[in-house]
């Protein structure tokens, strides 16, 4: 029976490829899924043509799996077919859609060798199997394409999320933003302590002001930086913790131990330089040039935010 | 038999480890290093693990244990040199060390076991 829709296919292949790529396009044009804005008739018509010319190939095995090895090249263009769609942001239908719009003129051409009736349509089935299956595969190559976007973004989010900055010699601070999942938990932990053994700082401040929320298991993540940077040497603050988030620990039950906390990064860049035996004084206004009391006024209010 | 020397300097005993830790080496090392203390007089004891890459649960433990031993015979201990890789496993494995204190090289290590020697004053009991 496969031989038999297989053979059928291949004549109708062989001897009416150019009208059928004709009427192929002209479907696809015509379609509502038509993107004039990210495709255009002759660009269609180009893949259209390599893909009746492979499929041919393809057929000429006589092989109805679309898995065989006969079918590489077929595979081969729906993969660069729909990865190149999902990135250009066609939908999956859309996409799907380039298959699936051969049928009608294909089945035109088929009617005419097997006429109409019940045993017309038993002849047809296995070449109707044959384009889903193609159909399918697109969108499942479609969806892959989508995941990998996805992922690398992912990985870009996390690299840039976490930078470790040195606000004073000695004193490095890790402003984390969006949230602490195991694995970013990991990127966050590696960085910081490298950061550590870099610089020789003794004291880093994790602020989470931009932590949207701290449940159980960002606490804990939050306390294995900590003891981590602690085996290293490094004392451990952590900062910008808003009233929701206090309540939420104390509520939650989380034991935050011997970790010292602070409300603002200002408050932990206090205790920093305090630890380090460094103070912050006011300088006493004196007459001088005016480029001179510019930068003694950016010095005074600095003053004045870790007063 | 492989050893891990344990030096000393005036009133403290410096460790380095050099070579991977085997669980025997780890156990010879506790055994020496506790006789040294008594023998030495030591105040103070300095690990430097800078050279070590690779740590187990037993290892890990055996920090905790050397620095509780050494604070019984009446010496403070200052592990020093963590690699980050290293902190991160001893995490991992839910080994913080809670009881050893840590500096980030030996220099400040020994800053560390200095002011707490000094703080303790003679023979006060609690550091800090």
């Amino acid at each position: 029976m496969a031989n038999d829709s297989i053979s059928m296919l291949n004549d109708v292949l062989q001897k009416d490829e150019g009208a059928l790529l004709q009427s192929w396009v002209d479907n696809q044009v015509s379609s509502p899924t038509f993107r004039p804005d990210r495709t255009s008739r002759q660009e269609l018509s180009d893949h259209s043509r390599r893909f009746l010319a492979l499929l041919r190939d393809a057929v000429k095995g006589g092989d109805a799996d679309i898995m065989s090895p006969s079918w590489l090249g077929v595979r081969q263009m729906l993969d660069e077919l729909s990865v190149s769609r999902a990135q250009q942001g066609f939908s999956p239908s859309e996409t799907a859609t380039f298959v699936f719009s051969l049928k009608q003129p294909l089945f035109d051409r088929l009617q005419i060798v097997v006429g109409t009736g019940v045993e017309a349509l038993t002849r047809l089935w296995p070449t109707n199997l044959l384009l889903d299956k193609l159909g399918l595969y697109t969108t499942e190559v479609f969806q892959r394409g989508r995941e990998q976007v996805i992922i690398r973004q992912q990985q870009e989010l996390m690299e840039l999320s976490t930078p470790v900055v040195t606000l004073w010699d000695g004193v490095l601070a890790l402003p984390l933003i969006g949230t602490l999942d195991s694995a970013r938990t990991q990127v966050v932990m590696e960085s910081l302590l490298q950061r550590i053994v870099d610089s020789g700082a003794s004291i880093a401040i994790i602020d989470i002001t931009g932590v949207p929320t701290v449940d159980t298991v960002t606490a804990q993540h939050l306390l294995k930086t900590v003891a981590a940077a602690r085996l290293m040497g490094a004392d451990c603050i952590i900062s910008g913790i808003r009233p929701q988030i206090a309540q939420t620990i104390v509520h939650l039950g989380v034991d935050l131990g011997s970790v010292v906390t602070k409300a603002t990064i200002a408050d932990a860049f206090a205790i920093a330089l305090k630890k380090l035996g460094l103070s912050v004084q006011k300088v006493q206004a004196v007459p001088r040039r005016r480029d001179e009391s510019a930068a003694a006024d950016v010095r005074q209010s600095d003053d004045r935010r870790e007063a | 038999m492989e050893r891990i020397p344990i030096l000393k300097m005036g009133e403290y005993l410096l460790v380095t480890i050099q070579v991977d830790m085997h669980d025997r080496l780890a156990m010879t090392l506790q055994d020496d290093l506790t006789s040294k203390i008594v023998s030495a007089r030591a105040k103070g004891v300095l690990i430097d693990i800078s050279a070590l890459e690779m740590v187990d649960s037993f290892i890990g433990r055996m920090f905790g244990d050397i620095a509780a031993m050494s604070r019984v015979l009446d010496a403070e201990t200052v592990v020093v040199g963590m690699r980050p890789a290293v902190a991160i496993t001893l995490v991992e494995l839910g080994l913080s060390l809670s009881g050893v204190r840590t500096a980030l090289n030996i220099e400040r290590g020994m800053d560390l076991l200095r002011g707490l020697i000094e703080s303790r004053g003679d023979g006060a009991g609690s550091a800090e």
